[in-house]
């Protein structure tokens, strides 16, 4: 009945990937799974990790659902996927420092100057200001989604503070718990270097004022945050501070934090806060997130700011259709992985034939995120579709839309068994004085029959997303 | 000109503060209409943080006042020597994109009496100076020179319904009428001479820039009728009066807060 591909069969056949995964599924009676998924349960519940899921009220510390079926990557896929995202995140840096700076790409006419500085992320602040080695995005996410054996595609880029790593990193250290026999009989590459790769990264970022080993800080918005136990479990993997805005204050061009054996220079900042809350000198007045003067001694050089304020304008809808253009014009490359093909809405004909087409697409808001105020033509009512309708008559610009991918399936445990299940995957690839990139990255999975939507704000799970060494 | 400037503010709190931060915009812009013979700033018990050059071209410097704070007092003294260059930006090297000045901001939200203002001040004039001249023009005219009327919160589309103001209230109404025609507009803070007219004027002053196609960044002073000459100094810009503050301040703690500002501009030499 499907077209679309599925990762685990191909034809009937096992893909080579999954072999040994379809004996251990035949291996394991269905209440041997209800068990280990219990116990997998259990240990998330235990570790404390949950994802509060914003506007739908009820239970803030429900979990994200895991799903024991790893998702599995060659060697081979693997290596082209990573030229790929190191290839993207290099020409969104790129762009970064050249919008903020000299602006070439929109002399040269290849981006429109008012997709850039008329763009609610473009913060004037930064303009002319060059952070340490250039860099304005260290940690960059980079959705992909798959629609064949070598068709990978990506949906959008992440630029600011991409969140989710920590699943990768629980994922498997749940799944190497509960079933280590897997661990022995699959070589796995393994994702637990992450940590000590963002601490370099971040500390070969570390102002040229630091004549020392860097002190580094996760700026966190505080425990009520969604992701604060992301924050947490970063700090502590990495041997860093974990810090709020009131422990900080700015002397002298530097950053300071609180301790009880007096204060202590802080060097570089990875901050988990929006940009519009880091200072109230800079930008909203009203923040009590972040730290007054704090982007005075930034501009100064007296610390580094992880992502760069500003670092927005490269992971917007709008300009996202161009990061292949980045590639080509700052890279002289072609890029690796493709852009799904986009209609922006602020274009009178890409205008007539989105809404002329609606019950094919997939319409999104240019400054959205999270699965929220998105219409999936295909799986809506005719309610749905003319409700959407008049929100991009109203405000076109607001809006961009793509074709409904094929996203492709891995198999996944549901109630009556294992069935396929949509998926996409999210890489975390850190920029410093080195790209790197662990072998992994974030699986999510639509739960629901036949769903397209992946987002956890949207009833998604998350898999172990495996990488086979050769 | 040569001025000599002597600006002091006093912010004096009745309950100790436990600290305070600033972020100084107080320096005078660098271009063919002004050069700075010699500039001083000091914040009185404070501590020195990084200073640089913005996107705007605007230095800024970043002080901190430890606590407990009674008072924060920032000096300015210097000496600065003036062109008429009338009113054009020359010479200033700036990064940021005028397109980064089409933003709405509270202050300078365009509402329908300012967009009907715009559009009836520019006529059939598609000229873009004769259009900046124009929405200088009308400012001046829909806004009366009421000192006391309106405060630093005033929005422009509240001075132009109350037709009564002071400078930053015509600034921000001929950025908003400016940018709902597609023109980019900013906010300038500065200093401006006192005429010899017999009257009292404030020293502390500010005025819009326009950036008019093939000529770049034009002052007007919808406020005096005129575009800024040898009698402005320029300090700083930005999206509105907030953002171009020659002073931001935050003081940790709770109490009131009370300011005293006074300024002198003495022409040395004409």
């Amino acid at each position: 009945m499907s077209t679309y591909f599925n990762e685990m069969y191909e034809h009937g056949q096992v893909r080579e990937p999954y072999a040994r995964l379809e004996d251990w599924t035949r291996a394991m009676p269905a209440e041997l799974r209800q068990m280990k998924q219990a116990e997998a349960e259990a240990l998330f519940r235990r570790i404390g990790i949950t994802f509060a899921v914003y506007g739908e009220g009820g239970d803030p510390d429900r979990l994200i659902p895991f799903d024991m079926f790893p998702r599995v990557f060659t060697q081979n896929e693997w290596r082209k996927l990573e030229r790929g995202i190191k290839q993207r995140a290099r020409a969104l840096n790129a762009f970064l420092l050249d919008v903020y700076g000299r602006a070439e790409i929109v002399k040269a006419g290849k981006v429109p100057a008012t997709l850039v500085y008329q763009n609610e992320a473009y913060e004037r602040a930064v303009a002319g200001f060059t952070p340490p080695r250039g860099i304005y995005s260290h940690i960059v996410g980079i959705d992909i989604v798959r629609t064949g054996a070598d068709e990978f595609f990506v949906l959008e880029d992440n630029c600011r503070t991409p969140s989710g790593v920590s699943y990768m990193l629980e994922n498997r250290e749940i799944m190497m718990r509960m079933f280590p026999d897997l661990f022995r009989e699959n070589r796995i590459e393994p994702v637990d270097g992450y940590a000590d790769a963002l601490r370099r990264t971040l500390a070969s970022v570390a102002p040229a004022k630091c004549d020392r080993e860097p002190t580094i800080g996760i700026l966190t918005p505080g425990h009520f945050n969604s992701a604060y136990y992301e924050h947490s479990f970063l700090a502590d993997l990495m041997g860093v501070e974990l810090v709020e805005g009131a422990d900080l204050f700015v002397e002298g061009g530097f950053v300071w934090m609180r301790t009880t054996e007096g204060p202590k220079k802080l060097d570089v900042i990875y901050r988990r806060i929006d940009d519009s809350f880091l200072d109230p000198l800079c930008f909203r007045p009203d923040s009590m997130l972040g730290v007054p003067g704090l982007m005075d001694a930034y501009r100064s050089g007296g610390v580094t700011i992880c992502s760069a304020p500003g670092a927005g304008v490269a992971d917007d809808k709008a300009i996202y259709t161009f990061v292949p253009e980045m590639v080509r014009f700052y890279l002289g490359e072609e890029p690796i992985l493709n852009n799904v093909p986009t209609w922006q809405c602020s274009k009178a004909d890409d205008c007539k034939y989105v809404l002329e087409h609606l019950s094919e697409l997939v319409v999104k808001e240019v400054h959205g995120s999270g699965g929220y105020g998105m219409l999936v033509g295909p799986k809506s009512t005719k309610d749905q579709i003319e409700t959407f309708r008049l929100k991009i008559e109203e405000n076109p610009d607001n809006y961009i839309a793509q074709p409904t991918l094929s996203l492709s399936t891995t198999p996944t445990f549901v109630e009556e068994g294992i069935a396929p299940r949509h998926v996409d995957l999210r890489p975390y690839c850190l920029v410093g004085e080195k790209i790197e990139l662990v072998p992994g990255g974030l699986t999510r999975v639509a739960l629901t029959e036949g769903s397209l939507v992946v987002n956890s704000s949207q009833g998604g799970g998350v898999k172990d997303t495996w990488v086979l060494a050769e | 000109m040569i001025f000599t400037v002597s600006h002091v503010t006093t912010y004096r709190y009745e309950v100790p503060m436990r600290s305070a931060v600033q972020s100084l915009r107080l320096f005078p812009s660098r271009f063919d209409g002004q050069r700075t013979i010699h500039w001083d700033v000091a914040v009185e018990g404070g501590v020195r943080g990084g200073s640089f050059r913005d996107g705007a071209g605007d230095k800024v410097e970043g002080w901190s006042i430890r606590g407990p704070v009674t008072e924060v007092s920032i000096s300015v003294s210097g000496q600065v020597e003036t062109i008429d260059n009338a009113g054009v930006l020359r010479g200033h090297r700036e990064v940021a994109h005028p397109l980064a000045y089409l933003r709405e901001t509270t202050a300078t939200w365009i509402d329908d009496s300012i967009a009907a203002l715009a559009i009836e001040a520019a006529g059939d004039v598609t000229d873009p100076l004769s259009r900046a001249h124009r929405l200088s023009r009308a400012v001046s005219e829909a806004i009366a020179y009421t000192p006391g009327r309106t405060d630093a919160q005033t929005t422009a589309a509240e001075a132009l319904a109350l037709g009564e103001g002071v400078c930053q209230d015509h600034a921000h109404a001929l950025i908003a009428a400016a940018r709902s025609l597609g023109m980019p507009a900013r906010y300038v803070s500065g200093y401006l001479h006192a005429r010899d007219d017999g009257e009292s004027h404030e020293a502390s002053h500010a005025w819009a820039e326009l950036h008019v196609a093939g000529i770049g960044w034009i002052g007007f002073d919808a406020a005096n009728r005129c575009c800024p000459d040898a009698n402005y100094i320029r300090l700083g810009s930005g999206l509105d009066a907030r953002e171009a503050a020659p002073i931001k301040g935050v003081a940790q703690g709770a109490g009131e807060e009370a300011l005293e500002v006074t300024v002198a501009l003495d022409a040395v030499q004409q």
